[in-house]
């Protein structure tokens, strides 16, 4: 009964048989078109024009106990800022509601000494208040105001005809992304996430899809090994998902603008090693989860979440506790985040690539291994 | 020459989390050239037994050969040997047919020259060559079966092994897969045909009959059956009060097993009793009773025991409310179309009270649609359905009160205890207080459920979880029973206990709707629709069925040829 080839031949045709038939169901079921296609845009759309972190338009209360010419000119200088919307009283209390009610992003408070220090070449005090609550919005208010404080001061100065005396001066120079327009590194970052969610959820899904309709028992009774059923999973879903990033690649450039300094080959590098992590973290779950119901939410709560909150694509990894910065290192998305960071907007570093694709390849043999190992032929 | 392909010695196989081994020391030999029947009732082992030879499970303990190899360790060369077929459809339905068979012969790596003869050959067998461009969700279930089968055999195997494979499938289609598979193994292919129906059981050259995962009997079916020479009889003339002679029946010594079949009673005395005669029902009614053949069934209810309830305590204490003369259940020219696929057409009945009605046909006939216009699930087209003289679309929720309707599909919350489980429908019914204690006493008292009260549902036995639906379908006293496929799935045994319990409230005059693919059961019935392509095709009391297709060469036909002739006959009317 055996056949008259060599058993590789008969290995590849299954392997070619299994993806022929995973081909067609792919390209048969709406819902895989819908995961790879739309979710993923959905997503950037959401990411892209919804999260920024940029302020514009920060509203302040402007408390000036007694009003000078100085005062005057501060408040002019704040109004002209297309970055703030400012009123004015003469006390804090009028504007404390407000700022408890969340109306106002901050409280500046110019004391009756501001004129006649300033006026002394000392530099004229202001108080700052923020609403601590929300720390991120908190440090951007409060360094914008500080900004506009010492840019006011300097002017102040020039004016007077006097030499700028603060005893250190800060220039900053923004290198990579001169704008400062947050969503220039969110997109790239977002791609990261989405890939990591659209990759494992595939796979999670159909190898669950599989054993609840019953159609794993009848493969399993074929002669069919572990690493046929394997890569007949890995590879047209790794096809479908390097389609997706294409399409998520050419929103960023074309839709969002984002500049793209590094090249596309090592970017489609980057892309394929840490797609096969995603599809072999989707491949695992799915060995251990037999449903898909299970296989969705695993998916979501160990793919999505570490990838969204470890991976610093919002958080920086930098300000985590130890614990946190420890596990950070295995989730594949921090890999990516900053390889794709690095690659749209400074280019092929490749002190940043090789040590990003070096993590991302280590977690991917872990998977497979694991994957192997868990996945039998067997039903028990 | 027949060869030994699988050789059990001492296999034991157990799950985790649960008490008894699946399979407990098997020892058996399986030979090639015949087909093996597996029987049993449900959780008695017989997948476990399959999936064991097939190398899916390893067993804890004992040797096991299959054709000379070891199924665990030589997984890929058995398979390569062993062809399966599991009880569930296992083809990809988003598939063709083509694309099906084409995927199997990659994977047993049938190309070239040997693939074009194989599809050609199966094609031909299986009558599946005009749908090869079919998508395979879209067959039907007795088609579906059959690709399974070609896929199966698209390499030759030595052994095949069927799980179930004539489950949910119509009577037609299961001659069919029937006569396919016998065919096969005049080629010296080995099979096993694991079974519900012991009818099939009884076809087999040789039987294994499993029960909570020992083999209780191995051997030709007649060796079992001849056991019973001498114990099974027939009561005749019983008519109308047959329900009651099978219920005092069941009260007599010495009586293990008691059907209804049509006009006639079935019973089966344990070994050793007095032989049965007409003087035994002397009190019911005048009967006539004489020694029939034993049936292979009647020495496996003999075998595991009967379990049969002496009465149903559920009928006595129950009052139920007075019904206006006249047909309790009506069906007036009932039609239902989705777009332009008329799933009911035209479909008239009137059930009386203390009746039990059949609707019977093959999957897709339009039983399910007519039930559920009944019930007011579904809105007719046109028609009326009228429930114990209510107007079942516009008075829905007036009719549901008086119907109980038990799903097909165990439909209660499994992650709930029995108990919990019987305090919500309780409450769905809006029974409260004091009738809602006697409710629930009533019901637990009368199906047995006390011990399981704080199991949850979905844990419990087959046989346990079918009376629950019972107990939760009844619990509001409904003067009319909707039983939807009560049965579907299980083994002969509960089924015997469940038609108790429905002759038992039948007798206190409630009134049964019921569709089955058991044609024995259908038996139970005092009359039968017979729904075939959204038509009633036939109609009236299992004998009347019979009556009308006895011929010459078929003199003593059973509801089963009944069923086949009448839907061929329609096939060729609908041809002409």
């Amino acid at each position: 009964m055996s056949a008259p080839e060599p058993a590789s031949a008969d290995r590849l045709r299954r392997i070619i048989a299994l993806i022929r038939k995973e081909t067609r169901q792919i390209l048969r079921d709406p819902s895989t078109v819908i995961i790879a296609v739309i979710l993923p845009l959905t997503l950037l759309f959401l990411f892209g024009y919804g999260v920024s972190f940029d302020a514009r338009r920060i509203e302040i209360g402007l408390v000036i106990d007694d009003p000078t010419p100085e005062t005057g000119s501060f408040t002019a200088s704040l109004m002209n800022s297309s970055l703030f919307a400012a009123r004015s009283a003469r006390d804090r209390r009028n504007f404390e509601s407000d700022l408890v009610a969340g109306r106002i992003d901050g409280i500046v408070v110019l004391a009756s000494g501001f004129s006649a220090q300033g006026a002394r070449g000392d530099r004229a005090p202001i108080q700052v208040i923020v609403d601590g609550s929300d720390p991120n919005k908190a440090t951007l208010v409060r360094n914008y105001l500080q900004g506009a404080w010492g840019n006011w001061l300097m002017q102040e100065a020039i004016t007077r005809g006097e030499r700028i005396t603060f005893p250190i001066s800060v220039e900053s120079r923004v290198w990579f992304n001169p704008e400062i327009a947050s969503h220039h590194y969110l997109v790239p970052g977002s791609i990261a996430i989405i890939l990591m969610l659209i990759g494992a959820l595939l796979t999670a899904l159909v190898v669950a899809r599989e054993w609840e309709r019953g159609t794993m028992e009848a493969l399993l009774a074929t002669p069919v090994g572990i690493i046929d059923l394997l890569a007949g999973k890995l590879i047209p879903y790794f096809v479908l998902g390097m389609i997706t990033m294409a399409l998520a690649t050419g929103t960023a450039l074309f839709v969002f603008g984002v500049p793209f300094r590094g090249s596309f080959s090592v970017l489609a590098l980057m892309t394929a090693v840490f797609l096969t992590t995603a599809l072999a973290q989707g491949l695992l779950i799915s060995t251990l989860a037999r449903n898909q119901l299970v296989a969705a939410q695993s998916t979501l709560i160990s793919a999505f979440l570490p990838s969204f909150f470890l991976s610093g694509f919002v958080f920086e990894i930098a300000g985590m506790p130890l614990p946190l910065r420890i596990i950070s290192y295995a989730v594949p998305a921090r890999y990516f985040v900053s390889g794709l960071q690095t690659l749209f907007l400074a280019g092929d570093v490749w002190s940043v690539i090789w040590p990003n694709l070096t993590g991302m390849a280590v977690i991917a043999v872990v998977y497979i291994t694991l994957t192997a190992v868990k996945t039998k032929t067997r039903l028990d | 020459m027949s060869e030994a392909l699988v050789q059990f010695d001492q296999i034991v196989k157990r799950f985790d989390g649960t008490p008894h081994p699946a399979v407990a020391e098997i020892t058996t030999t399986i030979m090639s050239g015949g087909i093996t029947g597996l029987a049993g009732p449900d959780g008695a082992g017989k997948t476990t037994l399959l999936r064991l030879i097939l190398g899916l499970l390893k067993a804890d303990s004992g040797a096991l050969r299959v054709c000379g190899r070891d199924p665990v360790s030589e997984a890929s060369a058995v398979r390569d040997l062993v062809a399966y077929m599991p009880q569930r459809f296992g083809l990809y339905e988003d598939l063709t047919v083509l694309e099906n068979l084409t995927l199997y012969a990659d994977l047993r790596a049938v190309i070239g020259e040997e693939r074009r003869t194989a599809f050609e050959r199966l094609l031909a067998f299986t009558s599946l060559a005009p749908f090869t461009s079919r998508l395979a969700g879209a067959l039907s279930g007795g088609m579906k079966q059959k690709l399974g089968l070609a896929c199966a055999l698209i390499r030759t195997p030595r052994l095949l092994l069927l799980d179930e494979p004539s489950a949910g499938v119509d009577p037609v289609s299961r001659r069919e897969l029937w006569r396919m598979v016998q065919t096969l193994t005049g080629e010296g292919l080995g099979v096993v045909w694991s079974t519900a129906y012991l009818d099939e059981a009884e076809r087999c050259e040789r039987v294994l009959l499993m029960n909570d995962g020992k083999l209780i009997y191995e051997g030709s079916p007649s060796g079992l059956t001849n056991r019973m020479v001498g114990r099974s009889f027939h009561v005749r003339n019983a008519g109308e009060g047959r329900r009651g002679v099978l219920a005092s029946a069941a009260k007599m010594p010495g009586v293990i097993d008691g059907v209804i079949q049509g006009a006639n009673v079935r019973i089966v005395m344990a070994a050793g009793a007095t032989p049965l005669s007409a003087e035994d029902f002397k009190g019911v009614s005048h009967v006539e009773v004489t020694s029939v053949p034993p049936r292979f069934e009647d020495a496996f209810v003999s075998l595991l025991g009967s379990a049969t309830p002496a009465v149903s305590r559920l009928a006595a204490g129950a009052v139920r409310a007075k019904l206006d003369a006249g047909p309790v259940v009506e069906a007036k020219e009932l039609t239902r179309r989705f777009g332009s696929f008329t799933a009911a057409d035209r479909i008239s009945f009137s059930i009386g009270r203390g009746e039990i009605f059949g609707l019977l046909g093959p999957n897709g006939a339009g039983k399910s649609t007519t039930f559920k216009m009944l019930c007011g699930l579904l809105r007719p087209t046109s028609g009326e359905a009228r429930v114990a003289g209510l107007d079942v679309a516009a008075q829905t929720s007036a009719a549901r009160n008086r119907l109980g309707y038990m799903a097909q599909k165990f439909s209660l919350y499994g992650d709930l205890s029995v108990a919990q489980n019987l305090a919500f429908f309780a409450g769905v019914y809006g029974l409260t207080g004091a009738r809602r204690q006697r409710a629930l006493e009533r019901v637990t008292e009368a199906f047995g459920l006390q011990r399981y009260l704080e199991t949850n549902a979905g844990t419990l036995p087959a046989g346990f979880k079918q009376r629950l639906a019972l107990s939760c379908a009844v619990m509001h006293e409904p003067p009319v029973l909707f039983l939807d496929e009560p049965t579907s799935g299980v083994d002969p045994l509960t089924r015997r206990e469940f038609w108790a319990h429905i002759n038992a409230f039948v007798q206190s005059g409630v009134t049964v709707m019921v569709t089955t693919h058991f044609l024995e059961e259908a038996e139970y019935c005092d009359r039968i629709a017979l729904v075939y392509r959204a038509r009633v095709i036939a109609a009236g009391t299992p004998d009347d069925l019979k009556d009308s297709v006895r011929t010459q060469a078929l003199p003593d036909p059973t509801l089963e040829d009944a069923f086949i002739t009448l839907v061929e006959a329609d096939d060729k009317k609908v041809a002409a």
